[in-house]
């Protein structure tokens, strides 16, 4: 049975379509990915699976639960990491978890138990009675990610778990993300990083105008849309090298403001060339899950 | 337009307490400072009036003007409570801190989490009531039993102003909105409800629109108690408050759906 089983929800606000008929599952112990760019649909798609908004159309199942009909008795196998922290500010470390162990009616004795545990996960062993004011925005993030744990959650729901971290807080999240699948817990994630998609989902969705794109593997997904390499240049120069050369060498160029990214298997020609070219910089890497959704999305801007 | 789904009845359900506590355990951290600036503010006006105009006037309203102003006090100093906390702290909590939005991702409803908000800004109008009536007793103003049933009467007043400000809350953009609410339902009633003076001193009109006024009907309640009186109607002015309370109360919900679970 899976975690978390939507099927073909739909859902408008005034005339705008947000959700168009969408539809994936979670096997249980994976991370599964929500991708698309800003307006997609990811979050409304989540406030659905919660059932915090009710669907036009389309079903959807939570841990056993239909919702939204029975999304409270879904929401207590649940734990949510919101995008914005929105952690009591009137309240200590170990206030903020107690307090929420009560909305999912834990008795106080019982969260008290499981406190010393979380604030270990977090990192916080020493900041049980810190403010919240005095933690640093890696540190809220990872309460807000041991608060969604409160209730030992079958499934955790996070929107954007890295946005605004550093590289050392991400690497700390990302750390403690695996842990929990090590668990076996299961993780729906929506992301606007690419890098991190790939470490962490099993399989994922991308989303645009409130469809969806395409899904499977990260790595079947960069199999199946792009070139095994690319070779990314700008500099003075370029179009003329890329009508004399590039075109030729590789299997499909694509060109955005002044960088060309070209695509293809076995580009070494190219890179020779790239060598004599004193005045285009380059970077030459393997193709990965950000040129599959930029593919898949578009190149223009998204406001 | 409001989608059909969000005129059911409110859910009436025991879950609200973990949302009460909430606001419990932040108030008890601040708990002294925060009744006494509670408290400071209707005193001064009492005082300050009773003490400068009641030596000025022989006998209003059959009582000792101090003793007439501090059956007042206790009604409107209740009613800002409600109102102050479901207006100001319910829409930080909602809007600015998102602290709402985190509860939703739990097993409460939004009906959970306005039935605990509603409740404990009651609760804060109920404390505000005995603060006020433990000055009454302290400075001798009444020595009537009767004055207990205060305490039940500032709980009634404070739900019924905590669902009337609920209402705006779930209206407003921001907290500007707010000094429409003051402006326009809030001062008027401080002053055209018995508050300060009886209501018989108004014009006709402003008499008659004073008993449409929710805050006229808790005046009338509690200003007879101080002087060991039964107020008259007793059941007619507890059903103004109870009606007003219901009907906001309703609305607040229907409003607080199409808001937040868009």
């Amino acid at each position: 049975m899976p975690v978390l089983a939507v099927q073909n929800i739909h859902k408008s606000y005034a005339d705008r379509e947000v959700v168009a008929g969408v539809s994936f599952e979670l096997k249980r112990g994976e991370c599964f990915g929500l991708l698309g760019p800003n307006g997609a649909g990811k979050t409304t798609t989540l406030r659905l699976c919660l059932g915090l908004t009710d669907p036009d159309s389309g079903t959807i199942t939570l841990v056993d639960s239909p919702v939204p009909e029975a999304a409270r008795d879904a929401r207590r196998r649940v734990g949510v990491v919101p995008q914005m922290d929105n952690l009591d500010p009137d309240f200590t470390v170990a206030e903020n978890l107690l307090v929420y162990g009560r909305y999912f009616g834990m008795a106080d004795r019982q969260t008290r138990k499981r406190i010393p545990g979380l604030l270990e996960f977090a990192g916080l062993t020493q900041r049980g009675n810190s403010k919240i004011q005095t933690l640093s925005g890696g540190m809220k993030r990872r309460l807000t990610l041991v608060r969604a744990l409160i209730n030992d959650p079958d499934l955790i729901v996070m929107d954007e778990p890295t946005t605004g971290l550093d590289p050392q807080a991400r690497h700390v999240i990302w750390d403690r993300l695996k842990r929990l699948l090590g668990q076996g817990k299961t993780i729906l994630l929506t992301t606007h990083f690419m890098d991190e998609a790939e470490r962490l989902c099993d399989r994922l969705i991308i989303m645009d105008h409130g469809r969806v794109v395409t899904q499977g593997s990260p790595r079947d997904l960069i199999a199946e849309h792009i070139e095994p390499q690319v070779v990314e240049a700008y500099g003075d120069g370029l179009s003329g090298w890329l009508d004399q050369f590039a075109k030729p060498l590789a299997k499909r160029v694509e060109i955005t403001g002044e960088t060309a990214f070209c695509y293809g298997e076995g580009l070494e020609p190219l890179l020779k060339n790239l060598q004599t070219q004193t005045a285009l910089r380059y970077l030459y890497r393997p193709a990965n899950l950000e040129d599959v959704f930029l593919k898949l999305t578009g190149r223009e801007l998204r406001d | 337009m409001i989608a059909a789904k969000y005129f059911r009845l409110p859910d009436i359900s025991q879950r609200f307490i973990a949302v009460w506590r909430r606001n419990f355990l932040v108030w008890r951290k601040l708990a002294i400072p925060s009744m006494l600036g509670n408290l400071a503010d209707p005193m001064v006006y009492m005082l300050g009036l009773g003490f400068g105009l009641g030596t000025l006037l022989p006998q209003v309203g059959g009582m000792q003007y101090m003793i007439f102003l501090a059956g007042g006090t206790v009604c409107y100093s209740t009613m800002n409570s409600a109102t102050f906390e479901s207006l100001y702290s319910a829409f930080s909590r909602m809007h600015a801190q998102k602290t709402w939005d985190a509860i939703l991702n739990t097993p409460q409803n939004l009906d959970d989490v306005v039935m605990g908000e509603v409740l404990w800004a009651a609760s804060k109008s109920l404390l505000s009531g005995a603060a006020i009536l433990a000055v009454i007793w302290l400075l001798g103003l009444s020595k009537s039993p009767l004055t207990l049933f205060i305490i039940p009467i500032a709980l009634l007043i404070g739900l019924c102003f905590a669902s009337m400000g609920m209402m705006i809350t779930a209206l407003a953009p921001n907290y500007d909105f707010f000094m429409y609410y003051f402006s326009l339902w809030i001062t008027p009633m401080t002053l055209l409800c018995g508050v300060f003076y009886p209501v018989a001193q108004l014009p006709a009109g402003l008499q008659s629109l004073a008993q449409f006024l929710p805050l006229t009907h808790a005046v009338d309640l509690v200003r007879p108690l101080l002087v060991n009186k039964i107020p008259a109607n007793v059941l007619g002015h507890i059903a103004v408050l109870l009606i007003y309370g219901a009907i906001s109360y309703y609305v607040a919900m229907v409003l607080m759906r199409r808001r937040l679970l868009k």
